[in-house]
């Protein structure tokens, strides 16, 4: 992605333009790799302690004891919390995102006050009430529902916002030919609607899937086992936290790392499900009112279909904030222009109309009846 | 609201959202530095630079904070005797803005990438053919559209840098809002759903304006096409 954007910025080098790349190329890789042994010294030697890089302190946190005992308990706690939080996240999402797009005004109301003040509240805040309280409740294991609850009030507040922007970024042709079909507009909404919306989601909630794992690490906080108080624990008995805290964090960040590779592969798969961009945001919805980018980064792909000029007005009308009800000023306020619907038509790649003769309706008006332009059939 | 008002005559709990505001601005100054460094180098013609940044977005961005923020305390603080002050409460304040600025820098730096994507592919061609380098094409031609093009997500990202200031909890400062509500419920379990209340609603106060000004700043900025 990365070399996208770069071959962007600037032209493919010469030769003088290369000799200075590989001369900046050089340098870099010296300095980093200066930062590099200054940071292992700093480990090997740091002032009054002893040497991090000792296999004494390494070892007990590698060994086979230290898995068995600690880092996979651990982690099947994280792994258990994560779990259970995602089925709740999105059945809380489902139910709330839904009822923000009924056409019942009081339910609306509720569901958008509930999902605004729980996407709000800081996780960690949910996390020490809920335990604070189940502790005084007497329930067992308190920082585990904690840990679960909190995680399934705000992520689910996230996949409500996903399921309302996988509705509002639906094209509108799709709401107006089920109405047009006799469908009510709950109907619509069930059985058109929401279905595309789920799957235009899926990348946004696998990316959200790393975001509950990675929160579930705040339950350490409240004395939830999971992967990381295990490693503090281990590193407290044998004073080697820092190594200790290296391999939770490795172990982390593998996990991490797979479910958002997971996350760039599924887009390609789900849109051919649905009508609506199944492209994950760069940042999950979390502002009120969120304003969304996907909008701009579309138009700017769009490309130049009328020869080197940038179109003006783009095609589809994108954005978490695109609510269904305010779709004809959202789309003033992003260009469309109403009296100009030429600059509506649809272009391939090569900036050839998708449509056999767009221009038809507008040559109408100034031609003969029956006079076909060469070419269509 | 009896409750309420005993709970705020005991405790200061204004000062404690301060610390929460202090520590984001911080962490918000350095991680937006931190981040404009990282995006240039991610879009650079040096592949070393575009390779170390890349790893280092990608490390943070899949690493836990809290994970970031118990290491910078009992790792770089306790092991490697790294230290900002004396006093433990400066100490681990800095320490905790190191922990937040780092995490977010990759935020920063993914928002500002997708304003990069905003930017269409005529304008840097054209710069380009101007005959600019890439720092200037960069700094006068991509970069100000890009930003502009990136006030949403890095409105969402200072939303989440406030929120994500509560886990300086995990870095030992005591005074911030959620040891703060930890030591009000240990005290006062009996009101524990006003003392939550307060909290919650406090956190509330402070993002709606972060977002309406986001939603208006994104569409004011946007650069009409």
């Amino acid at each position: 992605m990365a070399s996208n954007e770069s071959a962007v910025l600037f032209d493919q080098p010469g030769p003088k333009g290369r000799k200075t790349i590989r001369i900046v190329n050089w340098v870099a890789g010296i300095v980093f790799a200066i930062v590099l042994v200054l940071i292992l010294m700093r480990l090997h030697n740091p002032p009054d302690g002893e040497n991090q890089l000792s296999w004494e302190l390494w070892k007990p946190a590698l060994d086979g004891e230290a898995w068995t005992d600690f880092y996979l308990p651990g982690l099947w706690a994280t792994v258990r919390a994560t779990i259970l939080a995602v089925i709740g996240a999105v059945a809380f999402g489902l139910v709330f995102g839904i009822g923000r797009l009924l056409p019942s005004l009081i339910i609306r109301t509720v569901s958008g006050a509930i999902v605004e003040f729980a996407r709000a509240v800081p996780v960690l805040l949910l996390m020490i009430f809920f335990w604070r309280w189940f502790a005084f409740a007497g329930l067992p294991s308190p920082a585990y529902w904690a840990v679960v609850l909190a995680l399934v009030i705000y992520n689910g507040s996230v996949v409500a916002e996903l399921v309302r922007s996988g509705v509002g970024n639906l094209p509108n042709g799709q709401r107006e030919a089920s109405l047009a079909l006799g469908l009510t507009r709950t109907q619509s909404l069930m059985q058109i609607e929401v279905p595309q919306a789920i799957y235009a989601m899926l990348p946004a909630a696998v990316t959200q899937l790393v975001v509950v794992l990675k929160d579930t690490a705040l339950g350490s906080i409240i004395m939830y086992t999971d992967l990381l108080q295990e490693s503090r624990r281990l590193g407290s008995m044998y004073f080697n936290i820092l190594q200790t805290l290296v391999v939770a964090a490795v172990v982390y960040f593998i996990a991490c790392w797979l479910l958002s590779r997971l996350a760039e592969w599924l887009p390609e798969r789900m849109q051919r499900h649905t009508a609506a961009p199944a492209e994950p945001e760069p940042v999950a919805p979390i502002a009120i009112m969120d304003p969304s980018n996907v909008n701009q980064i579309a138009v700017a792909k769009e490309g130049v279909p009328l020869g080197g000029a940038q179109r003006l007005y783009h095609v589809h009308h994108r954005g978490t904030n695109a609510s269904i009800r305010h779709w004809r000023q959202t789309r003033y306020d992003q260009g469309y222009d109403e009296t100009h619907p030429e600059s509506q038509i649809k272009f391939d790649k090569n900036g050839r109309p998708l449509r056999e003769n767009p221009f038809g309706d507008l040559r109408k008006e100034g031609k003969p009846k029956g006079d076909k332009p060469k070419g269509s059939k | 609201m009896e409750a309420f008002i005993s709970l705020f005559s005991q405790y200061n709990v204004p000062a404690a959202f301060l610390v929460n505001i202090e520590l984001t601005l911080w962490s918000a100054l350095f991680s937006t530095i931190l981040g404009v460094i990282l995006v240039m180098m991610r879009i650079s013609p040096v592949s070393s630079l575009r390779a170390v940044a890349g790893a280092y977005v990608e490390l943070f961005k899949n690493l836990p904070l809290t994970i970031i923020m118990v290491f910078m305390v009992l790792g770089a603080y306790a092991q490697l005797k790294l230290s900002f002050s004396d006093t433990f409460a400066t100490n681990f304040f800095w320490l905790a803005v190191t922990g937040l600025s780092l995490y977010t820098a990759a935020f920063v730096c993914e928002s500002l990438r997708s304003g990069i994507n905003t930017v269409p592919l005529g304008q840097a061609e054209a710069s380009r053919a101007l005959g600019l380098s890439f720092m200037q094409s960069a700094t006068q031609i991509i970069l100000p559209q890009a930003f502009r093009g990136s006030v949403a997500p890095l409105g969402n990202t200072l939303i989440a840098l406030l929120k994500n200031s509560t886990v300086a909890a995990a870095a030992s400062v005591a005074t911030e809002t959620s040891s703060l509500m930890s030591e009000m419920i240990e005290y006062r379990s009996d009101v524990i759903v006003p003392i939550f209340l307060i909290f919650a609603f406090g956190y509330v106060i402070l993002i709606i304006p972060i977002g309406m000004l986001t939603t208006y700043l994104s569409n004011k900025l946007a650069v009409r096409r």
